[in-house]
């Protein structure tokens, strides 16, 4: 075998879900001892193709050399047999079975051909030990910290003798320290010759532990590189499709609209470690983009500002005076509205009518004596279905029946029936076509015009520059910037996205092409430069 | 660095670790403290008469609990048990002629079909096994009247068929013998096998048992089999037994599986599950039964068989919510 063949070239991989295409002619390769960094946004195709390569989906068409030969595992266990082990970001291993078994599951050592607990037991801590983790290995892995399950979980991918193990964002739910010592052990796997395929969305993480990078969009491999050589501009701007050349400042919706009085301020917001730092404000008639990377903490933010998850550190004021929403019933009454980026699993009820879906949350004040005055309903729902131009047969029709755009509508329109002052819009543009989108857009615009505040977050460069007046930037969960006016221009923002306004503490320093590039015109001073 | 700083809680897992403990010994103890109970109170509740009766009545209900027990550890349930051992009963009556092997084989070849059946549909069709073993209890139901043409089937008292219910070896009822047999099988199958240790892995959490690799499918099937197999012995006994097949027999006796499975402190989300607490569970819902003959017998008050059902019901609910109570203070 010529020793620089690479241990993994996945060739050509097709793969579509009931027509719709998630992978288009996807490449991966990875070479002996290397840890590869693998990128990009929601349904790019990392998981898809992660899937594939561990037997868990058959691709449509496409090769998989590993090890010297072609494979088409069929299943996890094939997989595993052929060297792949997988870590799951949602660690699957089982919570009331011992640190051991969940090691040596399937793999026991026997004695007369029954389960060897003893020795079991021994080698569990002997391999766990070897990762500097000491624990009972008799304990149900449910009672141990994450860090040390996800090290349990590296223990069982190693101790199959894997030539390849995939991590499926190992560290979305660890600590600064945590993720030293799994970094530690990624270290120590490659100089054993075992080869890791990384999946994060940290891009410092990546810097500080890969060797190579693939970079996937829209179902393609759009760039592969050694990871010195590509700096964290040009991964966030192949990440997201963009060129720097291509993006223009802000374009049609250039009226500034007079700032009213701040609906809500937020400061140094705290919760775990995935929002660190967070600071916003959002003022009447104003629309304000929150934008980040996934994982930078977005979606965190707007769940404590909608009082669905406490704060642990930080202030809010709400209208001024410092407010603290313990449930989103409070949030509600204070008239602010929370719109989920998953629409499918917390927003519409499928066989509901678009009236029932737009009256859910008017519902208590829509009741008298406990009976539902469907008169009062049925007006509702008749005049949102107008002013919106929602396009669905009758209000009676059920939800899941119209296309993704009038969902979101409805879905708008039952915030807006509540009569909010604040909105928080969550991805609203997600899964819906071109036309629909800037009909939603421009239904936003003219909500603020309304005196209406918004926070919209978005993984849409173009949307936010365009529909926003201002755009909040969270990276790591901390506000890194804060662009308006002219300073708002999609370049500005992935810059912001990329480097930040400074280096978080403890972390790896950023490539030397990443950081040469991501000072100008963006940090705190940025935020200054009003326009008109 | 080491786990000691990633370990945060030692004390409070020590403390779990105990309560876990007390959880799984609760219903040893509440036998315990059930038979010393009887012992003082009823002159011959010890006596060899009471004891061996008490254990070959039981024995039946035994086998389908333990069957029951690898079924809810996966995070399934069987409903078809009653009724597969009351149609395997008939089925063993009618070949009880032939002898006692013939009669055996048949009586628990009914029943691992049955299971087969289960197991194939749930893995194969995907349907949930609440209503696959639905179905398969009325189908079961069906073919038990059908074959005995809705009457009792009378055994064959030539051979040694009715030994297998009625007699004795050593001094002990030969049912309770089978039953401590399949109980000691069972206990080295879940703790010492991959098989058993797959069963709660799947019941804990199935994709990451696939996702380990774990054949789910083919220890799913395997439940079920055994659960039927299981149904199926107890049938056979249960013919043995009363001298004859009895096809409206076995009705309820998948509820009261059930709960000596769930007084036994296996969890009924599966993943958790012990075969010595559920003998446990069989014999303390089997022994209140006999305790509340005791006190009818006394004349001290006359409780109707309905009435029982009705103590049996509280003494369920009441054990179950202690326990949810410690298993409760377990998690948090």
């Amino acid at each position: 075998m010529v020793d620089a063949a690479p241990l993994l070239a996945m060739r050509g991989i097709d793969k579509s879900f009931s027509g719709v295409p998630a992978l288009t002619a996807a490449e991966l390769t990875v070479g002996r001892a290397e840890v590869h960094a693998l990128i990009g946004q929601n349904g790019a195709g990392k998981s898809t193709i992660i899937k594939i390569l561990t037997g868990a989906h058959r691709p449509d068409a496409g090769s998989i050399q590993f090890d010297g030969s072609a494979i088409a595992p069929a299943s996890p266990a094939e997989a595993q047999r052929l060297g792949i082990s997988t870590i799951y970001q949602e660690i699957n291993l089982v919570r009331y079975r011992s640190v051991a078994e969940n090691v040596f599951l399937g793999r026991e050592p026997r004695r007369l051909g029954l389960i060897h607990w003893s020795r079991m037991n021994a080698d569990a801590a002997a391999l766990l030990r070897q990762f500097d983790i000491d624990v009972d290995v008799t304990l149900p892995l449910g009672r141990c910290s994450i860090a040390v399950q996800q090290m349990v979980a590296i223990a069982r991918a190693v101790s199959t003798d894997a030539k390849l193990v995939v991590m499926d964002e190992p560290t979305s739910s660890l600590d600064d320290r945590e993720v030293e010592v799994l970094f530690g052990v990624i270290r120590r796997l490659k100089a054993r010759g075992v080869s890791v395929i990384f999946v994060s969305h940290r891009l410092d993480e990546l810097y500080a532990v890969c060797d190579r990078v693939t970079v996937m969009r829209d179902g393609r491999t759009v760039a592969q590189s050694r990871m010195g050589e590509l700096g964290k501009l040009d991964l966030v701007m192949a990440m997201l499709g963009r060129r720097l050349t291509e993006s223009e400042a802000r374009g049609i919706h250039g009226t500034e609209r007079a700032g009213g009085a701040p609906l809500l301020e937020v400061e140094g917001l705290r919760r775990g470690h995935r929002v660190r730092d967070a600071g916003l404000s959002v003022r009447r008639g104003e629309v304000v983009g929150l934008a980040g990377l996934l994982g930078s903490g977005r979606t965190e933010v707007a769940r404590m500002l909608f009082g669905a998850d406490a704060p642990e550190g930080g202030l809010i004021r709400h209208k001024g005076a410092p407010a603290r929403f313990r449930a989103p019933g409070e949030a509600i009454r204070a008239r602010i509205g929370f719109s989920s980026e998953d629409r499918k699993a917390e927003g519409i009820i499928p066989d509901m009518s678009v009236r029932e879906n737009m009256t859910l949350a008017l519902l208590p004040h829509l009741a008298r004596a406990g009976v539902v005055d469907t008169a009062r309903q049925q007006r509702i729902a008749d005049e949102f279905v107008r002013r919106l131009g929602i396009k669905c047969a009758s209000p009676e029709q059920r939800i899941r029946e119209l296309s993704g755009g009038n969902q979101q509508k409805v879905l708008l329109a039952r915030w807006l029936c509540t009569d909010p002052e604040l909105l928080i819009l969550d991805e609203p543009t997600r899964g819906i076509d071109v036309g629909a989108k800037a009909e939603i857009l421009s239904l936003v615009e003219e909500l603020a015009d309304g005196g209406l505040g918004v926070l919209m977050i978005s993984s849409e460069l173009e949307e936010l520059v365009q529909g926003a007046d201002r755009v909040v930037v969270l990276r790591d969960g901390r506000s890194v910037a804060e662009l308006e006016g002219d300073a708002l221009t999609e370049d500005a923002v992935m810059h912001a996205m990329a480097d930040g306004g400074e280096p978080a503490p403890g972390r790896a320093p950023a490539a030397a092409a990443g950081s040469g590039t991501g000072s100008g015109g963006v940090s705190g001073g940025g935020a200054e430069a009003r326009g008109g | 660095m080491t786990a000691d700083a990633m370990e945060r809680r030692p004390g409070a897992d020590r403390r779990a670790r105990v309560w876990s403990g007390l959880a799984r010994q609760g219903v040893l103890a509440a036998l315990l403290l059930l038979i010393l109970f009887g012992a003082l109170r009823y002159e011959n509740f010890l006596g060899a008469y009471n004891v061996l009766s008490v254990l070959r009545y039981n024995s039946m209900f035994a086998l389908v609990a333990l069957g029951m027990c690898f079924v809810i550890m996966t995070g399934g349930i069987d409903l078809s048990v009653g009724a597969v051992a009351a149609m395997a009963s008939v089925v063993s009556a009618l070949l009880s002629p032939l002898g006692l092997t013939p009669a055996l084989l048949g009586g628990v070849g009914a029943g691992l079909l049955a299971g087969l059946l289960n197991g194939l549909v749930i893995v194969r069709l995907g349907i949930l096994p609440f209503i696959a073993t639905l179905a398969t209890m009325l189908a079961a139901q069906g073919t038990a009247l059908l074959l005995a043409d809705n009457q009792s089937v009378s055994v064959s008292w030539d051979g040694l068929f009715v030994e297998l219910g009625q007699g004795d070896l050593l001094g002990l009822p030969i049912p309770a013998l089978l039953a401590a047999a399949a109980f000691a099988l069972g206990s080295v199958m879940l703790n010492y096998t991959g098989f058993g240790r797959t069963v709660l892995a799947i019941g804990d959490n199935e994709e990451a048992a696939r996702l380990m690799g774990l054949p789910v499918d083919r220890v799913k099937l395997g439940v079920y089999a055994l659960s039927g197999a299981l149904a199926g012995l107890a049938g056979v006994v249960l013919a043995s037994q009363f001298g004859a097949g009895q096809p409206t027999e076995g009705i309820g006796w998948e509820l009261f599986a059930i709960a000596a499975v769930v007084v036994g402190g296996t969890l009924l989300t599966g993943g958790v599950g012990s075969v010595g607490a559920t003998l446990s569970g069989v014999l303390l819902l089997g022994l209140i039964f006999n305790i509340l003959n005791f006190e009818n017998g006394r004349g001290s008050i006359s409780l109707s068989a309905y009435w029982q059902s009705v103590v049996r019901g509280l003494v369920l609910l009441v054990v179950v919510v202690l326990q949810s109570r410690l298993t409760g203070r377990r998690a948090s």
